[in-house]
């Protein structure tokens, strides 16, 4: 019995689908968090994709340009685009804040990562008021989950003559699309809000601290980051096409 | 278990991926792509030098390309193993899927509704 001949059979071997670790080589609640955004993304899609299906089926549709023109509190008309730009800037920068959060964490510099975190958690909050702002400005104009403005306010979201039966019809799937949508990702933000504030107090406590890795952040903010994904669809395909 | 975390963490090797410079100039990248959406919106479409069926296609590829940097740096999938890679970006083939299947059955819809 020779030691060299070992069967090719009895030879263990050590690829990544061979067993014994993840081939995925990531630890097991990031993996699920990547497999529950999956989820979560196709969740946002079937949302996004029924609200392209009805409005290419509409004969018309409220102007983007028209409908959001206004900053609240500031300007009444004439600004399209303002406002939401300052909210995708600010769910951009929080996004940045989370990821230099997560830097600071494979550096195990706690410091850094609570100053981050606590810039990530602002950048949530003032998102969700610019929002509520938002949902506010839209209310008071007379949109809401099956409610549409009076037909003297809803002429002036359309182009060019519009029949007022096709424009009560797409108003109305706006309105609720609009607020379903929106509201699913700011539910989405508030949760991430949230998960982050426990985070931030988490590591306040120095919870990661003892358990010598910072990999809690890495999790929250892919989720983080997610929402930042989603709303980057919602803003193209709700205030620019 | 906090030990199996480390060790994962440790052979990992993806943390080479981004640096702060690397960060900054990602946001950067995501602000340039948003400001030229924001020109096309405010002074292509609305000055009526090009219509919305010649800015929507932009704008989708834009999006797009904000969605990759957004999960491939931000999110690190980048430089995560192939298998986990293509575990998350293969079943956005479905997606797609659906896009066409829905696309395609609005063109119907508006014939029903006329």
């Amino acid at each position: 019995m020779s030691t060299a001949a070992v069967s090719q059979i009895d030879q263990v071997k050590t690829t990544p689908w061979s067993g014994g670790r993840s081939p995925f080589n990531v630890e097991y609640g990031k993996m699920m968090m990547w497999f529950f955004l999956l989820s979560d993304a196709f969740t946002f899609s079937s949302l996004l994709i029924s609200y392209g299906a009805l409005r290419f089926s509409a004969s018309a549709w409220p102007s983007a340009a028209l409908v959001f023109q206004s900053v609240p509190g500031l300007i009444e008309h004439g600004a399209p685009l303002v406002f939401v730009g300052m909210m995708t800037f600010i769910l951009i920068m929080s996004s940045v804040t989370m990821v230099l959060a997560v830097e600071a964490g494979h550096r195990n510099s706690r410091k850094e990562v609570i100053w981050w975190m606590i810039g990530t958690v602002i950048g949530g909050l003032m998102f969700l008021g610019c929002q509520a702002l938002e949902w506010n400005h839209l209310h008071s104009e007379g949109f809401w989950w099956s409610s549409i403005p009076n037909p003297a306010t809803l002429k002036e979201f359309f182009g060019s003559n519009v029949p007022y039966g096709a424009q009560a019809t797409s108003a109305h799937q706006f309105a609720n699309l609009f607020f379903t949508i929106t509201g699913f990702h700011g539910f989405h933000v508030f949760t991430g809000v949230v998960i982050n504030i426990i985070i931030t107090i988490n590591v306040l406590l120095g919870t990661y601290e003892k358990r010598g890795s910072y990999l809690m952040i890495e999790k929250v903010g892919l989720y983080w980051h997610f929402v930042d994904l989603v709303w980057v669809f919602v803003f193209t395909f709700f205030y620019l096409v | 278990m906090s030990t199996e975390t480390i060790e994962v963490h440790a052979d990992h090797g993806e943390h080479d991926g981004m640096t702060r410079g690397r960060i900054w100039k990602v946001f950067f990248i995501l602000l340039a792509i948003t400001c030229v959406e924001f020109f096309i919106a405010l002074v292509l479409v609305q000055g009526k030098i090009i219509g919305g069926n010649i800015a929507n296609p932009i704008y989708i590829i834009l999006t797009l390309f904000k969605a990759f940097y957004i999960v491939a740096y931000f999110m690190h999938l980048k430089f995560e193993k192939v298998s986990l890679i293509f575990a998350i970006i293969v079943p956005i083939l479905f997606i797609i899927g659906l896009i066409l299947v829905l696309t395609n059955e609005s063109h119907h819809w508006i014939d029903l509704r006329m």
